[in-house]
């Protein structure tokens, strides 16, 4: 199997940016939470991406907020899409009341603006990390849904699914050998935008107070709190922006490469 | 009847009876916020007496059920009543802002949508190509920063360094239309930039899974060019997948801009909602509420129902 | 105008006497003193004579749109200053804590001030046509008195036991002596409405230089001219606009690139960067205001003084003015009073870090150890959840097991503030220290947010109030603020001064500490140069 260079790139970054947040206690130079100089300091020897609005290195900063950024955008996209795609895939194969049922509550949930949802629930739930998570997932399930149902609508009506039927394969069988292979592109290709959504809806949590409790710390956040520097090019809000970008662009690259190699096996498969 | 116009009287039927389904929830759960109006309004100003004196002049002291179908009642015939805090109409109010609303939507929806599906199929014909590559790596690039620094980028550029621009983006009535235009290019700009990615690549990802199919191979056996099979065989194919994501993001572009709308002071209806939100200003949280459901609803029924028409299985059922 | 006063008048233009010389030489030519101040505030800054005409544009931080236009409910900076521009109160503070005479012309009081008189202006108008009087004046205070109005200002009235208007005066009878009553009729929320807005609280009709023209809650205020406005040093530009421009950085942005005039809350960290724009001026003023930490002392564990003092000896005053204020402040010693007030004791020591002093009072409230919670949202203040991160850090430098748990912005005044018994706040701050002091530490004070009993302290704060000696009335202000200092609930690290923006077109600008924007004048008294 070749990769491509493009892929290998993506999946070098991803890799590095994991394994040093993993590693932030060993390999960042201060503290979390540690003031070590002034305000919005220049990178320089000592602080090698300069410092943040009251005086921390962002290098360290980034680093720890590496760890919760990356988890908790993998875990509620991986929630979003395990509970989105699953049901998608039941209302578009069941059909029927099933479907029916499905898709009047899903289209409940995003017709109620997402404000006054994360409001009520905030309003319910203690606020902890799995809370978040879940919060996130649960929200962003419902687009996923709604995609994979209408790929999967799609599918269902080809001839190989009601040749599967008419084999009197069960319905496991039909969601995950026929409908998941061959609906996987878009679902890739929406995993990589999710997880984008999912960094930067962290910090626009911090709005409704769900957001990470200081002195932790998210990119987002970090980009929130420096915004005022941001248009006098100031690190402190360029560097995590940059992070945030980057990551996201070595993902979606990661996902481009999959995706062109499950199209590749599904045309092999059905063609 | 033709089938197809049943399906299509039956979804838009479902559709107004989800409405009301979230017309409930939305009052009950607006009800159980949490914070009290009154509390709300006076802020750190709040002393007992003055709060004791607001909850009684608000009347929130009758019960839930009876205040949920007058509220209805009234909502149906279009009176939303007073805002509590400013005793202003409340219809009257959001007319003016949902006009707004829907014409910076509409702005960027316009341009986004058509640039979007022009860039998905030109990227899927060059799939892997730098063409694709180019498309993909700058819609990225993007999507992948944070709406307000995409907006304080575009301010940066556009008035300060090339003051072409204002950052300040209100609009009145009595605005010409191409005065309007001017005000609102830079939040028109950011929110294009913010919906054109997902959209791209939706459309990109939804040709290429078609093109694999082997009605495809077989229009391409038949000595199409590449751009007419996409044009004439994959693209009506892909129309369900590609509609479902264009909708997701054109409802967001009306309910979701608030953070665009509070960069560039834009008065739409996402800040009179956040607004109103913090103030537990009920009656102006449910009739948003209610009106931001509505547009929701519309969408999806619109995008269903395209779904339907362009599904050549489901339009001709067996 | 004699040879000598335009002599004087040129000195002030050129910046070379200051008010107070000004004052006093104009004072010997047979000028008020209230006459000679205004005057010099329009001369000293002026960079010529005002120039007539044009649209002032100020854009201000804190508009939404469920602002009104009722003067009682103002609660923040936009509706705040829109109320300022159309309206007039009865007397003004001016730059210095002096009161300038506005619809009242003159003030006298009884030898005990219990009794109190306003001669009203003649000659003044509303912009409905009807002549201001004595019962507009006593129907304006009254509507405040009222519950039903819910007026930010019943505090302040409430003490007033009986008022009558009779002929062009307006008497005021107190409950009990206050000799600082003028001051409280400078508050913003007293403008003198037509039958005291009873009919229409918000139609925003007033007697100020500017009449509303065009409202959008929460967006703009356009106000025009006022033709038959009395005062001529007043109301140059044809029209004036409040825009409300929430975000920071669209602010800043407006005002380099022309789009508004002058702008409020210019964040501390970018004002070097915003004063090296071209045609953009930054403007600061030293005020009352202040960034608080408030402890509930009747709640454990903040009910033992040790524990309060040990947190209050943890905070690093100087970094946090310096990072959090961008050094455009200056340091707190947990009372609310600073050398904005007059009467103020600058004796009283600076209260520094101290980790070895904070240690020992931490050991010996004899504290479990369990982590002590601060609550704070970005909400409480400019910088607040940055200034909870420096606090938490020096703490835990002096062994003080302190932590954060962020609060949602929404919903922070309701379930946060004067319910937490650890939380970030803030203070606006008041023109004279009875009333800050009435307001908030009062022990039965409706605003006690922190929850301070102190028998003595009540005593020292009525006997005060009706005290006419400066030098008496001093010595009392003083104890009580170390009473306050050594024993309250209070930490008050820092006073923020104002640090706002304008154009340097605009002309006639005179900062004030009472507030923003020179105390919400800032569009009456300013012009814009061609």
């Amino acid at each position: 199997m070749r990769i491509p260079f493009s892929a290998l790139l993506g999946l070098a970054v991803m890799g590095l940016m994991l394994l040093s947040s993993v590693l932030a206690q060993w390999v960042a130079p201060y503290g979390l939470n540690e003031t070590v100089g002034k305000v919005w300091e220049n990178p320089s020897a000592t602080f090698w991406l300069g410092t943040d609005q009251i005086g921390r290195d962002i290098l360290s900063r980034l680093l720890y907020g590496g760890q919760v950024t990356i988890f908790v955008a993998a875990a509620s996209s991986a929630l979003a899409f395990s509970m989105g795609a699953f049901f998608g895939f039941l209302a578009a194969v069941r059909g029927g009341w099933v479907d029916t049922t499905l898709s009047r509550i899903v289209d409940v949930m995003m017709a109620v603006p997402s404000l006054i949802v994360a409001l009520v629930v905030l309003s319910v739930l203690p606020l902890t990390l799995p809370t978040l998570i879940l919060v996130m997932g649960v929200l962003d399930s419902t687009r996923v849904f709604r995609l994979s149902r209408a790929v999967a609508a799609d599918i269902a009506v080809m001839d190989y699914v009601e040749a599967a039927k008419l084999r009197g394969e069960g319905q496991s069988w039909i969601i995950f050998r026929e409908i998941l292979p061959n609906a996987m592109s878009p679902l890739v290709a929406e995993f990589g935008m999710r997880f984008i959504f999912a960094v930067l809806f962290i910090s626009t949590l911090s709005f409704l107070g769900l957001g990470i409790q200081p002195p932790d710390t998210d990119w987002g956040g970090m980009v929130r709190e420096n915004k005022e520097g941001l248009i006098y090019g100031k690190s402190a809000a360029m560097v995590p922006a940059a992070a945030i970008a980057v990551l996201a662009i070595a993902v979606n690259t990661v996902a481009d490469w999959i995706l062109s190699r499950t199209s590749s096996l599904k045309g092999g498969r059905n063609g | 009847m033709h089938p197809l116009i049943t399906l299509v009287v039956q979804r838009i039927a479902l559709g107004l009876i989800l409405l009301l389904a979230v017309s409930v929830l939305i009052f009950l759960g607006v009800e159980a916020l949490p914070g009290d109006t009154a509390q709300a309004i006076l802020g750190q100003g709040a002393t007992p007496e003055t709060l004791a004196n607001m909850r009684e002049s608000l009347g929130l002291n009758e019960p839930a059920i009876s205040r949920y179908f007058t509220w209805l009642g009234h909502a149906l015939t279009g009176d939303f009543g007073v805002a509590l805090t400013n005793k202003i109409d409340i219809a009257q109010a959001i007319g003016q802002r949902l006009g707004n609303t829907l014409f910076l939507a509409a702005c960027a929806g316009v341009i986004a949508v058509p640039f979007a599906i022009g860039l998905g199929l030109l990227a899927a014909r060059h799939n892997g190509r730098w063409p694709d590559k180019l498309i993909s790596g700058v819609t990225l690039a993007a999507i992948s920063l944070p709406e307000f620094v995409a907006a304080y980028f575009v301010i940066y550029l556009l008035t300060q360094v090339f003051p072409v621009l204002q950052p300040v983006s209100m609009v009145f009535p009595g605005m010409g239309f191409l005065e309007r235009l001017h005000a609102v290019a830079l939040p028109v700009i950011v929110l294009v930039m913010v919906v054109l990615a997902h959209m791209m690549r939706m459309t990109r990802a939804a040709i290429l899974n078609v093109m694999q199919s082997p009605y495809i191979e077989t229009a391409e056996l038949k000595g199409l060019s590449p751009m007419q099979v996409i044009w004439r065989h994959a693209l009506p194919n892909a129309v369900a997948p590609i509609v479902s994501v264009v909708v997701i993001n054109l409802a967001y572009l009306v309910v979701g801009v608030v953070v665009v709308e509070v960069v560039f002071s834009y008065n739409a209806l996402g800040q009179y909602l956040v607004d109103h939100v913090t103030k537990r200003d009920l009656p102006v949280v449910q009739a948003v509420g209610l009106i931001f459901a509505a547009v929701y609803i519309g969408l999806n029924i619109f995008a269903d129902v395209v779904g339907i028409v362009a599904n050549p299985r489901l339009r001709h059922p067996k | 105008m004699s040879e000598q006063m335009k002599d004087l008048v040129r000195l002030a233009a050129s910046g070379k006497i200051n008010r107070r010389a000004f004052v006093g030489r104009m004072g010997a030519l047979g000028l008020s003193a209230t006459t000679a101040s205004t005057m010099f505030g329009i001369v000293a800054h002026a960079e010529g004579a005002p120039v007539m005409g044009g649209t002032l544009r100020a854009g201000v931080q804190g508009g939404q749109s469920t602002d009104s236009l009722d003067p009682a409910l103002a609660a923040s900076d936009v509706p705040f200053m829109i109320n300022m521009t159309w309206g007039e109160t009865l007397v003004e503070l001016e730059p210095g804590g002096v009161l300038s005479m506005r619809v009242a012309e003159e003030v006298t009081s009884n030898a005990d001030a219990t009794e109190w008189k306003f001669k009203i202006r003649q000659g003044v108008t509303f912009h409905n046509g009807a002549p201001v009087t004595a019962e507009d004046v006593v129907a304006t205070l009254k509507r405040h008195t009222d519950d039903k109005a819910q007026s930010g200002a019943q505090g302040l009235v409430k003490g007033i036991a009986e008022m009558t208007a009779e002929g062009d005066t307006v008497t005021l009878k107190l409950a009990a002596a206050n000799a600082d009553l003028p001051f409280l009729m400078a508050d913003y929320h007293l403008i003198i409405q037509p039958g005291g807005g009873v009919d229409n609280p918000a139609a925003g009709i007033g007697c100020g230089a500017y009449m509303v023209k065009e409202f959008e809650p929460g967006v703009r205020c356009v106000m025009e001219k006022n033709p038959n406005y009395w005062d001529k040093t007043r109301g140059f530009a044809d029209v004036v606009e409040v825009l409300s421009i929430n975000d920071n950085t669209a602010r800043t942005a407006a005002i380099t690139a022309g789009q508004i005039h002058m702008m409020t809350r210019v964040d501390p960290k970018i004002a070097e960067m915003l004063a090296s724009a071209e045609g953009v001026v930054i403007e600061r003023a030293a005020g009352p205001g202040h960034y608080v930490f408030i402890m509930h002392c009747d709640k454990a564990p903040f009910d033992n003084n040790d524990l309060r003092m040990a947190l209050k000896l943890s905070v690093k005053r100087a970094e946090m003015v310096e990072k959090i204020l961008g050094g455009m402040g200056s340091m707190g010693n947990d009372f609310p009073i600073n050398a904005a007030y007059p009467l103020f004791d600058e004796t009283i020591p600076q209260r520094e870090f101290d980790a070895a002093k904070a240690a020992e009072h931490y050991k010996a409230s004899g504290h479990d150890g369990s982590p002590i919670v601060l609550q704070v949202a970005p909400a409480a203040f400019p910088g607040a959840v940055d200034a909870a991160n420096l606090f938490v850090a020096s703490a835990n430098e002096a062994g003080i097991p302190l932590t954060i748990k962020l609060e949602p912005d929404d919903g922070y005044w309701s379930n946060v503030w004067n319910v937490a018994p650890f939380c970030a706040s803030y203070w606006g701050g008041r023109p004279v220290q009875d009333q800050m002091y009435s307001t908030a530490y009062l022990s039965t004070a409706d605003w006690n947010d922190t929850k301070f009993v102190d028998a003595n302290f009540d005593a020292l704060l009525v006997a005060a109030r009706g005290e006419l000696d400066p030098v008496k009335r001093k010595a009392q202000y003083s104890e009580m603020a170390n009473i306050l200092r050594d024993t309250g609930g209070l930490i008050c690290p820092m006073f923020n001064d104002w640090v706002e923006g304008r154009r340097a077109e605009v002309g006639g600008w005179q900062a004030n500490p009472a507030g923003t924007l020179m105390d919400g004048k800032a569009l009456v008294k300013c012009w814009l140069n061609a």
